[in-house]
């Protein structure tokens, strides 16, 4: 294996190190995006991507068909459960108003999610949900900030 | 000693095991630090991500195929737990656990 180097180790090098740079690239955006949602978004696909990467060279090496459908079925698996995942995760981070980062240019769902309620208002902005959720958003969520020592300030 | 052997061994390996070694570091200093707790959620789901990762260059090296059988259960566990931190959280907030 040492001096001649065949396709399939070569296929499953390169895929190997194209599913580790992913999920390099996916902790690099982790620790340095500046809110949660964008922290999601690197931490999500990226991954999902490299983990996939990193199963089909799993698939591409072992050359059997038992293993090659094992792959398949955790790179499926994946595939179907980390969208569901952020998207509750995320819901849960606006829900209890965890605070976007200060360049944000455009929140959609400002004015139109009642935080008393938790329900959404998929009206004209000027419904009277409006007023009242911008009023109450900052001040009745309690998220605990404790260690919040990172370059944003919330609100 | 006969499952554990290096069969499948070359620079690139290492390479791969050491980016893998920094995004699991990486992940685990943003879990760390936080600052809040959906943050905390996402670098646990990246976590499980890199050791499933982990999981399957190990059953490369190795040559050993049931390992495979170890990172499908984590990416199982790994979503519900998801989900369930996701649903504490939600209920935390809204006061009725």
């Amino acid at each position: 294996m040492n001096d001649a180097m065949t396709l399939n180790t070569a296929a499953t090098l390169l895929l190997l190190f194209i599913g580790s740079a992913f999920l390099l690239l996916a902790a690099i955006g982790v620790m340095r995006m500046p809110d949660v949602f964008s922290r999601m978004q690197a931490a999500t696909k990226a991954a999902t991507l490299g983990a996939a990467c990193m199963l089909s060279a799993v698939a591409v090496h072992f050359d059997d068909f038992g293993v090659t459908i094992r792959a398949l079925l955790v790179v499926a698996f994946v595939f179907l459960t980390a969208p569901v995942a952020a998207h509750v995760i995320a819901r849960a981070a606006y829900f209890i108003g965890v605070p976007l980062w200060e360049g944000t240019i455009v929140d959609e769902l400002r004015g139109r999610y009642d935080s008393q309620t938790h329900t959404l208002a998929s009206g004209f902005p000027n419904s009277e949900i409006h007023s009242q959720a911008d009023t109450n958003k900052s001040d009745e969520l309690n998220v605990s900030n404790s260690d919040a020592g990172e370059g944003f300030s919330p609100g | 000693m006969s499952g554990l052997e290096y069969t499948f061994s070359s620079a690139i390996v290492n390479v791969v095991f050491a980016m893998l070694l920094a995004a699991l570091f990486l992940s685990f200093v943003r879990l760390v630090r936080g600052p809040t707790m959906p943050d905390r959620v996402v670098a646990l789901d990246l976590v499980a991500a890199v050791v499933v990762a982990i999981t399957a260059l190990y059953s490369i090296v190795t040559e050993q195929a049931v390992l495979l059988d170890v990172a499908i259960g984590i990416a199982l566990i790994t979503f519900l737990g998801t989900v369930a931190f996701a649903q504490y959280i939600e209920r935390r907030a809204r006061g009725d656990e």
